[in-house]
């Protein structure tokens, strides 16, 4: 597999560490209480039979975080951003 | 026989190799599989489930019969096919899969036995009963099965990878695959070429990478192909420096393939029987190799295609007995070549059986009228069509589709890039083809499978019991499962199926393929990185000087560390219990260089910290160091450390050895997912610190003796947790800590990573007159388990902060990694194992980690399991072993008397349960 970075340009698989899902969000101010938004968020995963958007790190490159939109079922990726303007635009 | 002239083989290049102990000659130019034919000798191996004779069936990759034992020794490689081996001088090659011999194979009784040993006879017969599986049948099993032997020694040659890119990947170095090169280098492309035959005169191209003796093996995502060169598989050994392998990871933007057509075989009765050969190697092996399989020939077909072979028989010194046509009427290709020759066509007929003993002696031919005609020959040359080699168009879930005018499946969808050409995308194969996929009677000598002994039978049997899907066909008969992947074997076995339920080919199935197209050696997957190239080694800024004064290294995660330093006549213990009691006593130094360093700044770092550890960090002063405790989000401790505040907005973070590069990947998660709004930027400084921990009553009398002047380090200025930046030895930049994992006065100076070495000598020499002492990580370890320091062991991704005795390091005022989950009631039960200390109570005994605890009086069975030792030493401090353990309810149970089991290494004993600190539980000597 090839992941387009956008800070070093196209690398190899061997490059990267795949974290996991990039669609569930951390309870901002979720308080101390281990309740089942906590729970979904540290567990609970989709495994959709389609488009997924995932967390890869550029281990053996920029150490950035990215998000990659990948078909699960070709592997084929359509887009790959930085995670920190992904975030930053989540937060703001 | 070898022909007098033709091929193209080397005549004046004769070549000496042995088959099973016999001296024989070929030529330059020969496979082993020519080589023999051209020595008749037919009979190459034995099958692999009823031990049949068998002989060469093809002439390349898709061979499932010749399998042999190449080289000797640690180079000796089972099952590879004679028909890929390159012959060259000194060859030694050995048949496999019988005893005593080749001739006369004592497990041949399999196969008067094989109405028993049909499809499923394992499942069934050894089912039960079940207290005879692991004595009795399966040793037994394993004995009769597999086919050649391991080498069992390690691979005395080495192998290569690397990653190749181009616009226009070839895959097949035919005609068509030439053609398509040739085209794509004149439109400017950069274009590879792979070929998995050797070398080739009629490929000569500038702008052309050509790698011949290459097999495509797998397509993989993006545009990625995995390619396997056999650089030096036809040489005896290795150049020097040559690798036996390459493997290849070529990236694409475009592939060609053109990967040409595989023969199907005919299934008949004893198709198997060495001679019974598919025409189109016949053909090869007269054309190419100037080989003549034998003297007189049958040829059975059902197609045009096999008119050349016909031809190429019959040119040359063979007799063509006659063709077998299946077709009601044959064609005018066939009969007027046939005619050319002189050769009689049977139309509409099959050939109902092979005779023979080692080797085909004859066929029964049932004619159209269904009268019976006996020929003798030593060749039956078949052919029921072509398959196209499509492999590599299903590695990334795409199907074939089955194309019913040429009887084949053809590619449909294909990887993104890749076109299929020639005969891989059906052209010109099959012409005027009626599928014959079995003679009517085809019984269970009717091979469909050769290498996994797959009969006619087997599929009719499979049908019979409900193994219908063609995934559940594969698996009940093991069609296709043996090396060969059932080239030869799935679309006949696919449309046996089809016939015994009376359903089409398309309604049946289709066949798939997963890569590899053909096996590779782990050993070119792994490519150079075995043995100490298997990962990096990191040195420490004091290896040198550790080696000069005679350390023993240890392998710590990548790095080497000095375990020890022992004096002449002593071992690890002894040389363990000086150092620690050196240090306790009066001064010791420890390179801690290999603790991760993260050093953070800007203005939200305090945030930053508050963020990933549990506990606060805003109310830390400049000048002053904290522990920290790390968990992941789950609640589960994930590492700790010390930070230290060096500046108003600068932080030096440590981690352990182990966690360093996850810890940091861990931030820049947070920062960079998480809390981007933080204004924080951190860099890994490991590599450019050195530091060094300087412990023990004397260790401020040496510091004193090495840091500048203008730089107080009293206790009452640089006390107990401050850190700060100093300069020393006149002048050289240096971090100061005072930390310390021992449990004595301690310090550990950083400097940088160049002046490792000086400053261990610099302080050896300023420590001289205190009787400093160089220690090791096994004194290191010794004196955090007698301070109850967790470490790696407790460490294991299994504890909780309470667990741990952190549970009052868990802040209730902020967010933190981890905070909501650790907070579950079950993270906090005392009932959890949490840490202890333990004491033999016989203080001879010795405690050993992995052992398990008991209730004293408890049997020991799994149910009663309570915990176990997680850490132990042996204490010169104290002059017995000493542990730290995770035991149920561990914290409420001081005092008590526990057993301690370890049946691995035969040893029961009673131990104390203890506070997990040893020594010095009020820590007035670190704060001296």
């Amino acid at each position: 597999m090839r992941i387009h970075c956008p800070h070093c340009g196209e690398r190899g698989l061997q490059e990267f560490l795949y974290h996991g899902d990039a669609t569930v969000t951390r309870p901002r101010d979720g308080g101390a209480e281990p309740t089942p938004e906590w729970t979904d968020y540290v567990y609970f995963r989709e495994n959709p039979n389609g488009v997924h958007r995932e967390l890869w790190y550029h281990n053996v490159g920029c150490h950035a975080w990215l998000v990659v939109t990948r078909n699960l079922r070709n592997h084929q990726i359509m887009a790959v951003e930085s995670a920190y303007d992904v975030a930053l635009g989540r937060s703001s | 026989m070898r022909l007098s002239h033709g091929g193209i083989i080397d005549r004046s290049k004769p070549i000496n190799f042995t088959f099973d102990g016999r001296s024989l000659q070929g030529y330059a130019g020969d496979t082993l599989a020519s080589a023999l034919l051209a020595n008749d000798i037919k009979l190459v191996g034995r099958s692999f489930k009823y031990h049949r004779p068998r002989g060469i069936l093809s002439a390349g990759s898709e061979e499932p019969n010749a399998l042999v034992e190449l080289r000797m020794g640690a180079r000796r490689e089972p099952n590879t096919r004679a028909t890929m081996v390159e012959l060259y001088e000194g060859l030694v090659a050995h048949s496999q899969n019988r005893f005593p011999s080749l001739q006369h194979d004592l497990l041949s009784i399999n196969g008067k036995l094989s109405p028993f040993f049909a499809a499923g006879f394992y499942y069934k017969t050894f089912m039960w009963p079940a207290s005879f599986w692991e004595k009795l049948y399966e040793p037994l099993i394993r004995k009769a099965a597999g086919l050649g032997r391991n080498a069992a020694l390690p691979d005395p040659d080495t192998y290569e990878s690397g990653h190749l890119f181009c616009d226009v990947l070839v895959i097949g170095a035919g005609a068509v695959g030439v053609k398509a090169a040739h085209e794509a280098a004149i439109g400017g492309a950069r274009v590879i070429l792979c070929d998995e035959q050797p070398p080739s005169d009629a490929v000569d191209m500038q702008n052309v990478k050509y790698l011949p003796r290459t097999t495509v093996f797998g397509v993989y995502d993006g545009g990625t192909y995995g390619a396997v060169e056999r650089v030096a598989d036809h040489l005896v050994v290795p150049a020097p420096h040559q690798p036996r392998q390459r493997y290849w990871r070529i990236v694409a933007k475009r592939s060609v393939l053109a990967t040409g057509a595989i023969e199907r075989p005919m299934v008949f009765t004893n198709n198997d029987l060495p001679g019974v050969m598919l025409a189109g190697a016949v053909e090869t092996y007269i054309t190419r190799y100037a080989v003549a399989p034998g003297a007189r020939a049958v040829l059975f077909i059902n197609h045009d295609g096999a008119a050349s072979a016909l031809a190429a028989m019959a040119a040359s010194v063979m007799a063509v007995a006659a063709v077998v046509d299946a077709r009601p009427a044959s064609s005018a290709v066939i009969r007027d070549m046939a005619a050319a020759f002189s050769v009689p066509v049977f139309s509409g007929a099959v050939i109902r059986r092979a005779v023979g003993k080692l080797a085909v002696e004859g066929v029964e031919i049932c004619t159209r009228d269904g009268g019976v005609v006996r020929f003798g020959c030593d060749v039956v040359a078949m052919s029921g069509g072509w398959n196209p080699v499509l492999h590599l168009t299903s590695h990334l879930d795409d199907k074939p589709v089955w194309d019913d005018a040429i009887a084949a499946f053809v590619p449909d969808g294909l990887p993104p890039g890749m076109t299929a050409v020639g005969a891989a995308a059906g052209e010109e194969i099959n012409q005027n083809i009626t599928p014959l996929w079995s003679v009517p009677d085809a019984d269970a000598k009717a091979f469909v499978d050769f290498q996994n002994d797959v009969t006619a039978a087997d599929i009719r049997l499979a049908k019979q019991e409900g193994f219908i899907a063609v995934e559940h066909l594969k698996r009940y008969t093991t069609l296709g499962m043996a090396t060969d992947q059932g080239k030869t074997a799935n679309v006949n076995g696919l449309a046996l199926m089809a016939m015994a339920t009376g359903k089409t080919v398309p309604e049946t199935g289709t066949t798939r393929f997963r890569p590899p197209y053909t096996p590779v050696a782990l050993g070119a997957l792994a490519g150079p990185h075995r043995g100490k190239l298997f990962k990096p080694t990191r040195l420490t800024p004091t290896h040198e000087w550790a080696k000069s004064l005679g350390a023993v290294f240890v392998e710590t995660g990548l790095w080497l560390r000095a375990q020890y330093f022992p004096k002449p006549g002593e071992d690890w213990l002894a040389a363990t219990n000086r150092e620690v009691l050196a240090v306790r006593q009066r001064v010791g130094i420890c390179d801690v260089t290999t603790l991760g360093k993260i050093d953070i700044q800007g203005p939200d770092a305090a945030k930053f910290l508050e963020c990933i550890y549990t506990n606060s960090w805003t109310n830390l002063a400049v000048g002053r160091a904290r522990y920290g405790l790390m968990l992941r989000e789950d609640g589960f401790v994930m590492d700790d450390g010390t930070t230290a505040r060096i500046g108003e907005q600068h932080y030096v973070m440590t981690t352990t050895t182990a966690n360093a590069g996850k810890v940091f990947q861990h931030l820049e998660f947070c920062h960079q997912w998480l809390w981007p709004e933080l204004d924080v930027r951190f860099i890994s400084i490991t590599d450019q610190w050195a530091q060094i921990a300087l412990a023990g009553p004397h260790a401020r009398d040496v510091l004193r003796k090495i840091v500048d002047e203008a730089y107080d380090v009293s206790n009452a200025v640089f006390g107990y947790m401050a850190a700060g930046d100093v300069t020393i030895c006149g002048g050289t930049s240096a971090r100061l800590f005072r930390l310390s994992f021992s449990g004595e006065l301690a310090y550990e100076i950083a400097v940088p990573a160049r002046f490792g070495g000086a400053l261990a000598a610099a302080l050896m020499a300023a420590g001289a007159e205190f009787g400093i002492t160089p220690y090791g990580t096994e004194a290191l370890g010794v004196m955090r388990v007698e301070k109850g320091h967790p470490a790696g062991n407790e460490l294991n991704g299994q504890t909780s902060a309470h667990d741990l005795g952190f549970g009052k390091l868990l802040s209730k005022k902020k967010d933190f990694i981890g905070r909501a989950l650790a907070a579950r009631p079950a993270l906090m039960d005392s009932a959890r194992p949490n840490l202890v200390g333990l004491k033999p109570v016989n203080e001879s005994d010795r405690l050993r980690g992995g052992a398990h605890l008991l209730a004293h009086d408890a049997e020991p069975v799994a149910a009663n399991d309570q915990g176990h030792v997680t850490s132990a030493v042996y204490s010169p401090t104290l002059g017995h072993s000493i542990g730290l353990a995770i035991l149920k309810h561990g914290a409420s149970r001081h005092g008590e008397i526990i057993r301690v089991y370890d049946p691995i290494r035969n040893s029961d004993f009673l131990a104390e349960v203890v506070s997990p600190v040893f020594y010095d539980v009020q820590g007035s000597r670190l704060h001296a």
